[in-house]
């Protein structure tokens, strides 16, 4: 058994003890997961393929606005369950909301998926910073364009279906769906950077033009890489959405300034490019985050400043990075060979 | 001489006012090794780019086997079997020699499941011999971007084996390179030729190189073909020596 997968099982073991062991913090141990799969996606472009992506937060806002939609509509009309001037108060039953949950949070997996494929179509054509400047522009783009849509509630936001349930289930039941959102994200990814896929990201992002040179489909790659990593930004988005019972354009579904920045500097701070790297990163930083909330409260950005700071002068390859240039032995990939019946060929050159 | 693999005719090339190529018309033997030479800045690259696809020609054609590629991207013709090495030598820096192999494997049939294959033992023990073929066997864990320059070269050299070309353009494949491992780059670049069967059209600065593996050269001047024919021809066209000396 490798080291992977006993990481993974240690980590499974961890998310299903954590709300019973810490139930006071098992809302922000929810919103940690959360940010694992805002980390360890924005990694798939941002590390393995030397993209860096400022709007990968449209996925997230995208899903949940497109399973609040689904909700709704499935049993009423949207514009008048999102209007201003409506006085009665709807309730969901039982049924209604789970299968409106369940279909919404498969719509926003696929809608958010079609997005970045259809996004991809334009965006691709930039490189280096212009990527990075265009799909910021794309999601605040989005934000403003959710914020004018009435059907939508506009910049007024919609209040989602409440869950049917106790507020202890409520916590149980949205804690264990990031858990299990998170912990299905990890073991994807770790499956498709061992294939050829994985090869193929590293490959474009070390030389594109070699890539294509060598006759690599480098847009089929950076289509799928993008919509792969927009299929859980989605879901996570309903998620959400779901368990925050309000969602809002600028604050909660698009906030370019937050999340969509966290998501950048977590894999910064943890380490670019590796599987594990973003994923303690996004742990370090969302404890580092609660922490100074918490108690240092008016002094948290400043802190966050600082961390910055420290990461980018002094850790610039983050710490999964550091480790694996400074203790190799120890964090390095080891190449050992999974064949048995390793030998050198024979050399037949005339040396 | 026999057929002509890739064949171009009349081919242009303006970069603005500049004539990067003028009606520049040639032919590459089938299994042959072909020499072009010329100049500082008479058009060799230019023309690699034009036939590999890096840009839309102004005139003319270029063939490959048979078929007409000036109107095909660099992926399409790369998977047709027509591929180029770099100069600057480019390789996959991050990754470590294996993995620059691995990925390097034709494309050409890859559908749309391919890209999530698993590795097989089969492309590991071509991409180790083929590794062993160039010497590089004892460093295929290292970070390639840790080799050498001239190990670089000869790791770029192996990927394209990997890629199973019809034709290889290799566009200064011993600039650059310690002149005691020139001979056995040579040595090598015949082999692929030879027991690969790969079709080499190669631009080279160093004479001795050339004159020696190429059984036809071409010689361009300031976008022109200036003179074509068996290595002792050209060696003795007062043209070409004209040309190199800066008289044209």
């Amino acid at each position: 058994m490798n080291r992977n997968t006993l990481a993974l099982i240690g980590i499974t073991v961890l998310g299903l003890i954590a709300p019973f062991l810490l139930p006071q913090y098992s809302n922000e141990i929810a919103v940690m997961w959360l940010m694992i799969v805002f980390a360890s996606t924005w990694d798939v472009l941002g590390g393995q393929m030397g993209y860096n992506s400022l709007g990968n937060i449209v996925f997230f806002g995208a899903g949940m606005y497109i399973s609040a939609i689904v909700q709704i509509g499935l049993y009423y009309d949207v514009a008048m369950y999102t209007s201003g001037a409506r006085t009665t108060h709807i309730v969901f039953t039982h049924a209604q909301y789970f299968t409106g949950f369940t279909l919404g949070v498969f719509a926003a997996g696929i809608g958010a998926a079609i997005l970045a494929v259809l996004a991809g179509f334009i965006l691709f054509g930039l490189r280096g910073p212009y990527f990075a400047i265009g799909t910021l522009g794309l999601a605040i783009a989005a934000a403003e364009i959710v914020a004018s849509w009435t059907y939508v509630g506009a910049a007024s936001g919609v209040s989602m279906p409440v869950f049917p349930g106790g507020p202890e289930a409520q916590k149980l039941y949205f804690y264990f769906l990031l858990f299990a959102l998170a912990l299905g994200t990890l073991v994807f990814l770790r499956w498709l950077y061992a294939t050829k896929f994985g090869l193929a990201l590293n490959a474009i992002r070390d030389d594109e033009q070699k890539a294509e040179a060598m006759g690599l489909q480098t847009k089929q790659y950076k289509r799928f890489a993008w919509a792969l990593s927009a299929i859980p930004l989605g879901i996570s988005g309903a998620v959400f959405g779901n368990m925050t019972g309000f969602i809002d354009p600028r604050e909660i579904a698009f906030p370019t300034t937050t999340f969509n920045i966290f998501m950048v500097l977590m894999v910064l701070l943890g380490g670019k490019g590796t599987l594990w790297g973003p994923v303690i990163g996004a742990v370090l930083f969302h404890v580092i985050k609660e922490v100074t909330w918490t108690y240092f409260l008016g002094w948290q950005y400043i802190a966050l400043g600082l961390l910055i700071v420290i990461t980018v002068v002094y850790f610039p390859q983050g710490i999964v990075g550091w480790l694996t240039e400074n203790y190799p032995n120890v964090f390095g990939e080891r190449p050992k060979d999974e064949r048995n019946s390793v030998k050198a060929p024979v050399l037949e050159s005339a040396e | 001489m026999s057929e002509a693999i890739l064949e171009l005719t009349g081919v242009s090339k303006t970069y603005g006012g500049v004539r990067a190529n003028t009606n520049v018309s040639l032919n590459v033997p089938r299994g042959s090794i072909t020499g072009l030479i010329g100049p500082n800045g008479s058009g060799k690259t230019t023309l690699f780019n034009s036939i590999v696809g890096y840009h839309p020609i102004d005139a003319g054609s270029i063939r490959f086997e048979g078929q007409e590629i000036s109107n095909l991207h660099v992926q399409e013709i790369a998977r047709l079997g027509l591929l180029r090495t770099f100069q600057t030598t480019r390789i996959y820096g991050k990754m470590n020699c294996m993995q620059n192999m691995l990925i390097s494997l034709p494309h050409r049939r890859a559908g749309l499941l391919d890209m999530f294959s698993r590795q097989h033992d089969e492309a590991a023990e071509k991409a180790e011999h083929l590794l062993a073929f160039v010497g590089l066997y004892e460093k295929r864990w290292l970070r390639s971007g840790s080799l050498s320059f001239g190990q670089q070269k000869l790791l770029e050299f192996a990927m394209a084996l990997m890629n199973e070309p019809t034709v290889l353009l290799l566009d200064e494949p011993t600039a650059g390179i310690n002149p005691t491992l020139i001979n056995g780059l040579l040595d090598r670049l015949r082999r692929a030729n030879t027991e690969f069967g790969i079709t080499l059209f190669i631009i080279e600065h160093n004479m001795r190189v050339i004159m020696s593996m190429a059984s036809t050269i071409y010689c361009l001047a300031h976008g022109e073909m200036l003179a074509a024919g068996t290595p002792n021809e050209v060696q003795n066209d007062r043209r070409v020596i004209d040309a190199y000396l800066g008289v044209h």
